[in-house]
């Protein structure tokens, strides 16, 4: 395959341009013997490859199938398609200019990565958040878990065929848009929240716009249900496909909805109680059989947990600052910039500097709604860090898809896929 | 002073036949199904409930190649992603379009780094850029209505 340069900027092309023989797309035979079983290379068994342009591999992953007949053999994952680099560019980064970085790994929930890397930072440097910047994060998280189930519960509905409910999801998922909107400012990518706190107050209307979430969404979900719950069709595309045990579950280091669909309780926010989401009442749904069903189960019911978790952190919403007075990482109010010159020396320097972290090395982890979402964060006394590592929850659900699927039928392995939610910015980073 | 002043009101319309065939086109491009990153999930909005891209002619998203009439990158793309991209696009039919959808399928965005190549202009010809990192549906079904303005002002040409 050869590639020809576009007309337009042709003068950057030489440099620049994808040099194509230094990208292997396809194995050499050798490889693909230690991959697939000799039945394979007889012509016993077929070879398809599946992605990475494929509607229900939710992104670019792609997948090299052995089947014999409609049943499969074995299930390779090649994944690494949307490899962005994150984590190198990280280490070149001020610790606040990392944080629009953390958005865009799990594009799906920006804000508990935001919090993820937060977090780190402020376990590494040692700064205390207030407690009205804890709760505002806890409702944003409980927030930013609906967004994520809302969009895994459309594709993978609409992946089985059941093309109504991802209408439905995408319709709420507009309400939670725009409260991030009305925070942040931008509807997807927020970097609302910063080392220290917030980037500032919720604006007046806040409370209004996530009660309007809590009254709509009771109901909206009773819809959902009434859809698929004990509909005979998505019972027979979930019920017992894509089993796994609790041992095996815990071994290949799945989190989340996955470990707790085999019946784990694991979660975060009860295992090491974050932002104080130990202030609050809920309750971890768990599953038995660990199959495409009981995952499904268990996120439904967590819109409800996270429901109840909003209503808790609303009527409990403290007044005060939502950032530390540490001013050596948290900037200035704008109003003392105007007279002030040590404040304006201060801003300058957090913004062309940086504040600097000591030496060491931490680990934070938060609940996100695909799993453990952790960071490992290492300082050298500089305002940029020395290494940054995101535990990616999708990364590690993945990883058992080719045990999963063994022995499955075709059409299951999209079911498969749809359950475990990966989001490919996260596994590939 | 066309035919329809001479013989009055016919109910017959004249034009070129460049006019029709482009006014065909521009008003139902089928996108390809195609997404890579963060800017997959504001196309998928776009698609969705509130913003509505079957306003546009646009609902019919194809996953398949062969059967589709735009190219809408959007997200990064990765230097793995990249002859992969470029084969899909030669896969499609002429006449073909591009959408660069955000910074990063537009530029490179944030990640000036090894991994992700800077401007899918590189590997394809772009028709249209769109700005933001993602940009909100508004704006990609902007970008959508430049390229139909695009589309309607293009010669009829021999497509290789």
């Amino acid at each position: 395959m050869t590639i020809v340069e576009s007309p337009i900027r042709v003068e950057d092309a030489p440099q620049n341009a994808v040099r194509v023989e230094d990208v292997q797309l396809d194995i050499t035979l050798e490889q693909l013997k230690k991959l697939v079983s000799p039945r394979a290379l007889t012509g016993e068994t077929m070879l398809l490859n599946m992605g990475p342009q494929h509607p229900s591999t939710h992104g670019v992953l792609r997948l090299l199938l052995e089947l014999d007949g409609e049943t499969i053999v074995s299930c390779i994952p090649d994944i690494g398609y949307l490899h962005t680099g994150i984590e190198k560019t990280a280490e070149g980064k001020t610790y606040l200019k990392v944080i629009p970085l953390t958005d865009r790994t799990d594009y799906l929930a920006p804000m508990s990565n935001n919090l993820a890397f937060c977090g780190a930072v402020e376990k590494l440097v040692g700064i205390d958040v207030p407690i009205r910047a804890q709760y505002l994060r806890v409702i944003l998280m409980e927030l930013t878990r609906m967004n994520s189930h809302l969009v895994w519960l459309g594709t993978h509905a609409l992946d089985i065929g059941a093309m109504s409910v991802f209408l439905y999801c995408m319709r709420e998922r507009e309400m939670i848009l725009d409260i991030y909107e009305a925070v942040s400012g931008a509807r997807m990518m927020s970097s609302y929240i910063r080392p220290g706190g917030l980037w500032r107050d919720v604006p007046a209307h806040f409370p209004q716009l996530v009660q309007r979430v809590l009254d709509v969404f009771p109901g909206r979900i009773l819809e959902y249900e009434k859809l698929l719950k004990e509909n005979p069709l998505w019972k027979e595309r979930t019920v017992g496909i894509g089993k796994i045990s609790a041992q095996d579950a815990i071994a290949w280091g799945m989190t989340g909805p996955c470990l707790r669909g085999s019946g784990v309780n694991y979660d975060v926010r009860k295992a090491q109680p974050y932002s104080s989401y130990d202030h609050f009442e809920f309750s971890v749904p768990l599953g038995s059989h660990g199959d495409v069903y009981d995952r499904y189960k268990c996120r439904m019911e967590e819109f409800n947990q996270s429901l109840k978790i909003i209503k808790q952190a609303m009527d409990r919403l403290p007044p005060g600052p939502v950032m530390t007075d540490d001013r050596k990482v948290a900037p200035p109010p704008k109003h003392e910039i105007a007279y002030s010159m040590e404040s304006l020396i201060h801003h300058f320097k957090l913004w062309t500097e940086g504040f600097r972290a000591p030496e060491g090395e931490v680990y934070f982890a938060v609940e996100s709604g695909k799993g453990e979402y952790g960071v490992l964060l290492s300082g050298d006394g500089s305002p940029k860090p020395r290494r940054v590592h995101f535990r990616a929850p999708s990364f590690h659900n993945l990883q058992p898809l080719g045990e999963i699927s063994k022995g499955a039928l075709l059409a299951d392995i999209v079911a498969i896929i749809g359950s475990i939610d990966i989001v490919l910015g996260d596994v590939d980073r | 002073m066309g035919l329809e002043q001479k013989l009055g009101d016919m109910g017959i319309v004249t034009t070129s036949l460049e006019k029709a065939v482009n006014w065909a086109r521009s008003n139902a491009i089928w996108p390809m199904l195609f997404g890579l990153a963060c800017c997959a999930i504001e196309m998928m909005s776009t698609q969705a409930s509130r913003y509505d891209l079957s306003r546009f002619g646009m609902e019919l998203m194809r996953a398949s190649p062969r059967q589709s009439d735009l190219m809408i990158v959007a997200g990064r793309v990765s230097r793995k992603m990249a002859p992969v991209l470029r084969n899909l696009y030669d896969q499609m039919p002429d006449p073909k379009w591009v959408i660069a959808m955000g910074d990063c399928a537009s530029c490179g965005g944030v990640f000036n780094n090894y991994a992700i190549v800077q401007g899918v202009d590189e590997i394809v010809p772009v028709d249209v850029y769109v700005a933001g990192c993602p940009p909100r549906p508004e704006t990609l079904i902007d970008g959508i209505m430049k390229l139909q303005e695009k589309i309607r002002h293009e010669p009829l040409r021999k497509w290789q």
